[in-house]
């Protein structure tokens, strides 16, 4: 028969010697090589206080995003919802009332926007529909929870921290990868 | 009245203190022998190993404890309950038993008292070591025959024949270092080791070593011999339906008997309590008695630290190469060892 690769080798059938019927130059053998891996570099993060760094376009949990002066970007539109292949995001949308422009950016603003972590697929499409630059995918990922409402986030979770009142929770939300310009 | 003042108090309180501390301190080791398991099984095999509990993972085995005390105590509804209790409390007896003869070290003298670190020196102490730990096999049977399970009394019966198949070489091995030392009591064998110019009984007896030592882990189950509780082929084998803690009682005493046989072997072959190149007599006595302690625990950690060394590189046996090798290969070494043992000590008598 042809053989397919040339990678093959006969299998030696000839019986053992002696040395090797008393087990024990193999077991020492054997035994040196697992005491060598005490000294081998451990290839492990520990998680918790070490993590692995991702890539700049990894996309992890939503964040709502406000401008510089801390006026939520989100109008309410709905195109994220119409992106979203898993249908996760579900929202509200409610009108400006006068002496709120120091909260919403525009007239229309999201009252109630919820994202169901466990349908969303982490795709980004939302982000590439949004016209306002209102949602981006942050680069932590959504952490365990006990229940199945606690994957509901909702605007509380999602939304940036103030820049203006919490100027260094916002550049820690946003990010190094973040970009640098609303609009 | 007078029978209670016939009985010197102080001896008795003394050997209660004495037990009470080794019996203890055998369970706390044990406890962290199943630690330096987990650890040794993972920095070989590039791991960090526990690490969470506490610094470094210290407090790991007390977490690991609590976890099986407050697990769900199953007992299946098939199984004989009296048998089903009793196997797992006759393991732990078995195995915390032979630490009685074991010299932990010479004496100490405190309060105007010279205190032996030993439970009993009997004169017959090794042959109580091999009783007590051939009654260890009966955990095994009862457990295994008690829960009534296909997969338990296979292991059980494995078990079994294991133990007895191996505890013949082993006996046979020891005759020869009996012959050596003339005497059956632990502490006799180990002060013959520790006279100037006496070396340690593994020099004279490598091959009854070596025998030893491989019958020692089969005896405690210990992988390559492990077949009692061969995960994969025995689903855990004979404690396959224990929960909770007296599930723990198996798990633990299988490292209590791990123990017992560092200590025997370091007793037998390696000079017990002796100090290599030290003359102990020069020392205070306490302090010859402490360092005596101490160098008898290091030998039972490197002992240890080899079967744990052995279990993570060798896989197990199979039954026929198990029994190949206890029947066929250890009983004929043993026995030629021992009629070489004999042959040379008549010779240097004349």
């Amino acid at each position: 028969m042809q053989a397919l690769t040339n990678r093959s080798k006969a299998v030696s059938r000839k019986p053992m010697s002696f040395m090797e019927k008393l087990y024990i130059p193999a077991i020492v053998k054997g035994m040196a090589i697992t005491f060598s891996h005490i000294f081998k570099k451990q290839p492990t993060i520990r998680y918790p206080e070490q993590t692995r760094p991702f890539s700049p376009v990894f996309r992890g949990l939503h964040v709502l995003n406000r401008d510089e002066e801390g006026r939520e970007n989100c109008t309410a539109c709905g195109l994220c919802a119409v992106a979203c292949p898993a249908e996760a995001i579900t929202m509200e949308a409610a009108e400006r009332l006068p002496g709120e422009e120091n909260l919403y950016r525009e007239e229309k603003y999201a009252a109630k926007y919820e994202i169901n972590m466990l349908r969303c697929i982490f795709c980004g499409l939302c982000e590439e529909a949004c016209p306002k630059d209102a949602i981006y995918l942050s680069e932590t990922f959504a952490p365990a929870n006990f229940t199945r409402k606690g994957f509901i986030y909702g605007k509380e979770d999602l939304l940036i921290p103030d820049p203006k009142t919490e100027p260094e929770a916002y550049a820690k939300a946003r990010g190094k990868d973040a970009p640098t310009t609303a609009n | 009245m007078n029978l209670l003042l016939a009985i010197d108090w102080a001896l008795l309180i003394e050997k209660l203190i004495l037990i009470a501390i080794i019996v203890f301190a055998s369970l706390g080791i044990a406890l962290y022998t199943t630690f330096a398991e987990r650890k040794v099984a993972a920095v070989l095999q590039d791991r960090p190993g526990p690490n969470r509990a506490g610094p470094f993972g210290l407090f790991q085995p007390f977490a690991d404890g609590l976890k099986l005390i407050m697990k769900e105590e199953i007992i299946p509804n098939t199984a004989n309950k009296s048998l089903f209790i009793l196997g797992p409390g006759l393991a732990m007896t078995a195995a915390l038993m032979s630490c009685a003869v074991i010299p932990w070290s010479s004496h100490i003298e405190l309060f105007d008292r010279s205190i032996d670190l030993q439970i009993a020196d009997i004169n017959i102490g090794i042959l109580y070591v091999f009783g007590v730990v051939s009654m260890g096999v009966y955990g095994i049977m009862i457990g295994g025959w008690a829960s009534n399970n296909k997969f338990s009394l296979m292991a059980a019966l494995r078990g079994a024949s294991q133990a007895i198949s191996y505890e013949l070489a082993m006996g046979l091995a020891l005759i020869a270092v009996l012959m050596i030392s003339g005497s059956l009591s632990l502490k006799t064998i180990v002060e013959q080791q520790m006279g100037p110019g006496q070396l340690w009984n593994v020099a004279y007896q490598p091959l009854g070593f070596l025998i030893f030592f491989i019958c020692a882990m089969a005896e405690c189950n210990r992988t390559p011999f492990d077949l009692p509780e061969a995960e994969n082929e025995l689903n855990f084998g004979y404690h396959q339906e224990y929960s909770s803690m007296k599930l723990g009682f198996y798990l633990f005493s299988e490292y209590i008997n791990m123990i017992m046989s560092s200590a025997i072997m370091a007793c037998l072959f390696f000079g017990g309590y002796d100090i290599p190149f030290l003359n102990e007599s020069t020392l205070a006595p306490n302090v010859a008695a402490i360092l005596g302690v101490l160098a008898l625990l290091t030998k039972i950690a490197i002992f240890i630290f080899v079967f744990m060394w052995i279990r993570w590189t060798i896989p197990r046996f199979r039954y026929d190469q198990l029994m190949n090798l206890g029947w066929k290969t250890l009983i004929p070494l043993a026995l030629v060892n021992m009629l070489a043992t004999g042959a040379v000590i008549l010779w240097h008598q004349g």
